[in-house]
């Protein structure tokens, strides 16, 4: 009987871990996906009908809205981190003496809470009494920076705060990246006379490919979730000129009261990341049990 | 010849010594950018609504002026309620602490199983695990608030924790899952001979040595709990919101004069214990970041 028991402890003590996860993930987005065919409006109905809510949400102009920012959102978002945190590290790759300094200081937004950099964004960028007003005070009465009020513009302040969260934690991963390559070969063609610019374009980061697509897995993942932000920062607004399908799918469970709307715009999100992450993550884990 | 050389060397010295200047200034412009929202933030919450009025956004303060923070903490309005982020902030140090002690024990004694004790489908549970790491939550939130509903702990902090512990598990698995593989199995197969069993195993080998990856996983679930909106704005209710949601509110709320000094103090309170988290243990809220994503 204990002999029994020491067998199967470790299944045991998995299971309920396992059950959790089986209930609140995978039967939540079963239950989601479900009511996403159904004809849900304030109040829950199961009879399938169709894709009817999906239709609906792909011919609301405040959807298409909300994909047009993802995309415009996502790809700025995304590449600009990218650029630039690949140029921070790259600059505190070169033994700089205050890089442990210099690291904390690019880093600590990404300790900050989304609704904060929204909330110090949100000042920094109204254009009454924030920059574009201290601009004009320095003596350039022309000019204007009307990005957070502008309905076409107000996405771009979002790219902004997002890019100053998230681009150290770019920095991060990519000074790990630099350091654990061979330095053998760096100082073969440091040897060799090749100039610097030449090592890192054509031998580190070529070398780094993986790390980039950590990088953009995990800045992907930041965009389509991004949600936080855009609350704190514009509200939306103005109008729904800056909402993304996190804040779509949130007005609409809990403000409209349109559960089957919600649910049908969750599960394209759900979609769109799974189109990202699965490959990903299929490959790591064949990768890791090859190994 | 030789002056050539000469002249040639020294000019390359020059042009080094302008390249590492640039360098320096570059880097210096940089870590101005990151750290002027912290200082707008400190400065704006120090000065006087009048003195925000009629002087620079990135001027120091002229009367340093603590009035703003106290209101901030005990008097600013989230809405119709009027008391300042104190309740709020509490009822995020009620929410953050069981959940990131329960979620941290359930990761660290998954991982051990998942990286010592593998059975027959433990791989594939993992990959599920690892999965739900990864959804939107927007997916779970309708089923979840029902669920909560019928547990009878809609709005409360109790369901807020279950929430966390619930979703913060695949991430605290993975993260005690990766460290427990770099221990040897050779430990564990001895340590059988001996006649220890599961949880001996567990308790006199393998915590003592998981120190690193308890205070990594701690500060990466206190980080994501503490600044958590959405499950906080979704499933509080008036008087157990966390201190990120009362923050928004106080920010947004619409009665009475805009007070910027009040928000940028809110913010600060509302930022203060993930930054000095950040401060003390930077190294290992870094290796929690990078943890998830660096092949390791």
């Amino acid at each position: 009987m204990s002999e029994w028991l020491e067998r199967h402890i470790p299944k045991m003590v998995l299971a309920p871990s396992f059950a959790a996860i089986l209930i609140f993930v995978y039967g939540f987005i079963g239950w989601t996906a479900w009511v996403s065919l159904t004809k849900s409006k304030l109040l829950p109905k199961y009879d399938i009908v169709g894709l009817f809510q999906y239709d609906r949400l792909f011919a609301s102009p405040r959807w298409d809205t909300a994909i047009d920012n993802l995309f415009i959102f996502g790809f700025l978002f995304i590449v600009i981190s990218m650029i630039l945190g690949l140029l921070l590290a790259i600059m505190l790759d070169q033994k700089i003496r205050t890089e442990g300094a210099l690291r904390t200081i690019f880093l600590y937004p990404m300790a900050l809470s989304l609704i904060v950099t929204g909330t110090a964004w949100k000042w920094i960028l109204n254009p009454g009494l924030g920059l574009e007003a201290t601009v004009k005070g320095w003596g350039f009465e022309s000019f204007t920076f009307d990005w957070l009020v502008n309905p076409d513009m107000a996405i771009y302040t979002v790219v902004i705060a997002g890019v100053w969260q998230a681009s150290g934690f770019v920095m991060a991963l990519f000074l790990a990246g630099l350091r654990s390559v061979d330095q053998e070969i760096i100082k073969a063609a440091q040897v060799d006379g090749i100039p610097t610019w030449r090592i890192y374009s054509a031998i580190i980061i070529p070398s780094m490919a993986p790390i980039f697509l950590s990088a953009f897995i995990v800045l992907a993942h930041l965009a389509i979730k991004s949600f936080d932000l855009v609350i704190a920062l514009t509200g939306g607004g103005p109008g729904y000129a800056t909402d993304l399908p996190a804040t779509f799918m949130y007005t609409m469970a809990f403000s409209r009261g349109n559960i089957g709307q919600a649910a049908s715009s969750a599960m394209v999100m759900m979609a769109v990341v799974f189109a990202i992450v699965v490959p990903y993550l299929y490959s790591e884990l064949r990768a890791k049990n090859d190994g | 010849m030789t002056d050539d050389i000469h002249s040639t060397s020294q000019t390359n010295m020059i042009g080094k010594l302008a390249l590492r200047w640039g360098l320096y200034i570059l880097l210096c412009l940089f870590a101005l950018y990151y750290l002027m929202p912290l200082f707008v933030m400190v400065t704006t919450s120090l000065k006087s609504l009048d003195e925000i009025r009629t002087g620079s956004l990135v001027a120091l303060p002229r009367d340093v002026t603590f009035a703003a923070w106290g209101t901030a903490w005990s008097s600013a309005c989230t809405g119709i309620q009027c008391e300042g982020l104190r309740p709020y902030f509490w009822n995020s140090v009620l929410l953050a602490v069981p959940a990131v002690l329960i979620s941290t024990l359930i990761g660290a004694i998954n991982g051990y199983v998942i990286a010592k004790w593998r059975f027959k489908g433990a791989n594939l549970i993992f990959s599920l695990m690892l999965f739900g790491c990864f959804i939107p939550f927007q997916v779970v939130l309708l089923p979840m608030a029902r669920m909560l509903g019928l547990m009878g702990m809609a709005g409360s902090i109790t369901g807020l924790i279950f929430v966390h512990v619930v979703y913060g598990i695949g991430f605290t698995t993975l993260f005690f899952r990766n460290y427990y593989v770099t221990i040897p199995t050779e430990l564990v197969k001895a340590a059988k001979v001996d006649g220890a069993g599961f949880f001996r195993i567990l308790w006199e080998i393998f915590l003592p040595l998981s120190l690193p990856i308890i205070v990594v996983t701690i500060i990466w679930q206190f980080t994501q709990i503490w600044n958590d909106f959405l499950f906080g704005v979704s499933f509080s209710q008036a008087g157990t919101q966390p201190v990120t949601v009362a923050l928004n509110n106080i920010v947004n709320s619409t009665t009475g004069v805009k007070e910027y000094n009040v928000d940028m103090a809110s913010a600060i309170i509302a930022a203060l214990p993930t930054l000095v988290v950040y401060v003390v243990a930077g190294k290992y809220f870094i290796r929690g970041l990078t943890a998830g994503s660096v092949k390791g």
